[in-house]
């Protein structure tokens, strides 16, 4: 049976240093959908036991609030990737980020040692979901066999620092270069039936920016955005919420379909617009967001 | 003998100093008295000059001697260079046994240290006290009692005759040879001298000391002529770029941000924010961000501001450029923008007496309808401190911070639930500087929790989508967090009073003992 929390509301799914204790003490005060624990970049070569064991207590001892707690092992081809995934699922983390995927090899390597960790420490298997980050060229041609690769899988995410390295230009702020991945990436996920999460916007100072992009890979169709900042989240929030109205039009869609069907009536008109059975998916979906959102108190 | 406030204050120390217990914010409400007047020595002989060479000069034609009360004001706060030069001259002549009653003292004013401990200083009365003076005051080494007091309570008890102040000592950022002083101008421009009016008032000798003498008549006037015994002209009374700074940068913090937005939230959802409403707040990162997000809802809903009040910073006096606020009220100046609004004709100077005094036949604070403060403790019955620190140690000022809560309508405390790994609510605050019956509401980055006393706001807040919580929820969210502090270990000593600002006594502050680990 597939684990529900594969398709849990993961609008944004903040970074944080797992070594410093002020930042994850309380990150769900500021109600991400997601905390991302960071053992691999943000946490220094030689300080990488002393990580885990803050994040092995935090995440004992923390009652992170219903907030998806992702942990970030280190590289595949790095020594540190085994022990972190331990401690992570002894701890009874939600979910494990693999950085630097580029096959669906990497990805059933992790598989196996979550399993082990799962059972080592009498974690009901299956618990513990995987995502895969895609940095480089080869990740994004592999794109769809990696989101086909696990059941575990809940989805993949870009990350547009290190792609942009792999493509030998940079991040400037017009989306141009990560244009590509983006659309590859979002396909394959649709296709495969996981998430797509888009990559972090550095730029604190640029609020108008971060607004303008986040706007952009919704409307392509991203889950959510991973984010540095929690001064990000309201933004991503707002914007990946269903109006007030969009709530009502899909509240009115799904009836008169319901409604429709059942008089055997296919084509009709909801405020003017020309509805059919196609558009019941995509209301289902709106009201499943605002009611994960928390924003629907309708009776669907 | 307990207090209002549930606090032990010592039979020996009310027998010490005449005072009473705390009995309530209102109980001296109606209290007749007379007020007391300053020994005023006449100048009518047209020739003879106010001005002396030196504040060694000021000090000997004033007669100096020991046990002399002197006085101070904080308006050069941490950039300030009077107290330190007067007491060096004290010093210097063997004077023992001074009483201190300024406005406040900082860390600036570490290097007087040495004259507490020596004897030159035995006695200080101040709204608070930062740094070296606050060790060591609480490792008893004042040989007298600090007394604790509002901005309000100074001006009480001087001008009741309480405390009586044989010299102030008034830093004039201009200031001409017959005593006319000015608050703006100059190289350490403050912008307002509100502390001092009462030092001018009722000292019975007045020094005015300043780096920018100017021609006479320096005028309107802060503090005038017609009180002022000696000019002194010296280098430098402060150092400008500790006086007041460039304005803060808005915070970025988003746990502050939070907290400022929650508060924002509660204060328009009240009765009392609609056109006409006043409104105070302090220079933390959380209340400048509060004042931010009420200027734009204020714009949004066309709600216009009747006065601000109190220390100054950049956003209120936005709020007076933006002509969304129909006048300020001044007693001090936080930052550059601050001092240069003084200009403006709605932006008016007052006196702290104005400001506070719980004693005048009515105080600014009494017409207010928010406002908003910080605490470095608060505890489950709202008492809020905001001067000993939770190590025990003097480490703060009450500022305004009783005078303001008693007067306004709606009193809140921002307050981040844990400063570093201390549970800021809690059980029991480490001492008591402004009772819990004053205050209305706490935000914190947890939670809001309504003094259930306030049933009006809890009824105005039906509805609201804010984090409600009570006060002991709070308290024991800290506690799940961090644990519940071991006590900090007090000698018995009482080295201390805080003072209520109608004079009588909130609590002690005891001799803090050295910490010693149990044994396991």
């Amino acid at each position: 049976m597939m684990n529900p929390e594969k398709k849990r509301l993961r609008r944004t799914m903040m970074f944080l240093n797992a070594q410093k204790p002020g930042l994850i003490k309380d990150p769900y005060i500021y109600k991400p959908d997601s905390i991302m624990l960071d053992l691999e970049d943000a946490v220094a070569e030689n300080q990488k036991d002393a990580a885990r064991f803050s994040l092995y207590h935090a995440l004992k001892e923390i009652n992170y609030h219903g907030c998806e707690r992702v942990v970030r092992i280190n590289a595949l081809d790095t020594p540190y990737w085994k022990e972190d995934i331990r401690c992570a699922v002894a701890g009874g983390c939600d979910s494990i980020r693999i950085p630097k995927t580029e096959r669906a090899e990497d990805v059933k390597l992790v598989e196996e040692a979550v399993a082990a960790a799962e059972k080592e420490f009498n974690i009901s298997q299956g618990r513990t979901l995987i995502m895969a980050a895609i940095e480089s060229a080869r990740g994004v041609m592999k794109v769809l066999e990696i989101c086909e690769s696990s059941e575990r899988l809940f989805g993949i995410a870009l990350s547009g620092g290190d792609y942009t390295k792999d493509l030998q230009t940079r991040i400037t702020g017009t989306g141009v270069e990560l244009m590509g991945a983006r659309q590859h990436m979002i396909i394959a996920a649709r296709a495969a039936g996981v998430q797509c999460f888009d990559t972090v916007y550095t730029n604190l100072d640029d609020m108008e920016g971060f607004r303008k992009e986040v706007e952009s890979i919704h409307l392509m169709g991203f889950d959510g955005k991973s984010i540095i900042n929690p001064r990000q989240i309201s933004i991503v929030h707002e914007i990946f919420t269903p109006t007030v109205k969009d709530i009502i039009f899909a509240e009115k869609v799904v009836k008169e379909i319901d409604d429709k069907k059942a008089k055997g009536i296919g084509v009709f008109t909801v405020d003017g617009k020309m509805i059919d059975i196609a558009f019941y998916d995509g209301a289902i979906r709106t009201i499943y967001m605002a009611k994960a959102s928390g924003v629907y108190k309708g009776d669907l | 003998m307990i207090n209002a406030v549930g606090r032990d204050i010592p039979d020996e120390i009310l027998k010490a100093t005449g005072k009473e217990v705390f009995q309530g914010i209102h109980y001296r409400d109606g209290y007749t008295y007379k007020k007391d007047g300053p020994v005023t020595r006449c100048v009518s002989d047209n020739t003879r000059s106010k001005l002396v060479d030196s504040i060694h000069d000021a000090l000997i034609k004033c007669n100096i001697k020991d046990g002399m009360t002197l006085g101070f004001h904080h308006h050069f706060r941490e950039g300030d260079y009077i107290v330190n030069m007067v007491m060096e001259e004290v010093h210097r002549l063997g004077i023992k046994d001074i009483t201190i009653c300024a406005s406040s003292l900082g860390k600036a004013h570490d290097p007087i240290v040495p004259y507490i401990e020596d004897g030159t200083i035995t006695n200080i009365q101040s709204s608070g006290v930062r740094g070296k003076i606050g060790q060591a005051i609480s490792s008893g080494k004042l040989k007298g009692l600090a007394i604790m007091r509002s901005h309000g309570g100074r001006v009480r008890a001087i001008e009741s005759g309480e405390t009586r102040i044989d010299i102030a000592f008034i830093g004039a950022p201009t200031c001409d040879d017959y005593g006319n002083c000015r608050g703006i101008g100059g190289k350490s421009n403050c912008g307002v001298l509100s502390y001092a009016l009462v030092d001018g008032d009722y000292a019975d000798q007045v020094v005015a000391i300043t780096d920018c003498l100017v021609p006479f008549p320096n005028f309107p006037a802060h503090i005038s002529m017609t009180k002022v015994d000696y000019v002194v002209v010296v280098d430098a009374i402060g150092n400008p770029d500790k006086i007041a700074t460039g304005a803060a940068k808005p915070t970025t913090d988003m746990r502050k941000l939070m907290m400022a937005d929650y508060c924002t939230q509660f204060v328009v959802n009240t009765p009392y924010f609609k056109d006409g409403f006043s409104y105070q707040t302090g220079v933390g990162g959380a209340s400048i961000a509060s004042t931010i997000s009420l200027a734009k809802i204020m714009k949004e809903r066309n709600i216009r501001m009747r006065f601000g009040v109190g220390g100054l910073t950049k956003p209120m006096c936005d709020l007076l450029a933006n002509d969304q606020v129909d006048c300020l009220l001044d007693t001090q100046d936080f930052d550059l923008d601050a001092v240069e609004s003084v200009k403006d004709l709605k932006h008016f100077r007052i006196s702290a007496g104005e400001y506070a005094n719980p004693f005048n036949k009515g105080a600014v604070v009494n017409k207010l309808d928010f406002v908003i403060l910080a605490a470095l403790e608060v505890d489950i019955n709202f008492n809020c401190n905001v001067v000993v620190g939770s190590d025990g140690e003097i480490t703060g000022a009450q500022g305004g911070h009783p005078d303001t809560a008693a007067g306004a309508k709606c009193a809140i405390v921002i307050v981040p639930l844990l400063q570093g790994r201390i549970p800021a609510v809690c059980t029991e605050v480490t001492a008591v500087t402004t009772p819990g019956e004053s205050i209305d509401v706490v935000v914190t980055d947890y939670g809001i929790a309504i003094n259930p006393k306030r049933k009006d706001l809890i009824d105005a807040m039906r509805g609201v989508d804010l984090p409600f919580k009570t006060i002991e929820e709070l308290r024991d969210i800290a506690y799940s967090m961090v644990g519940e502090p071991e006590k900090v270990k007090f000698d018995d000593k009482v080295v201390g009073i805080i003072e209520s600002r109608d004079g009588t006594i909130l609590d002690v502050v005891r001799k803090v003992k050295e910490y010693t680990f149990a044994d396991n």
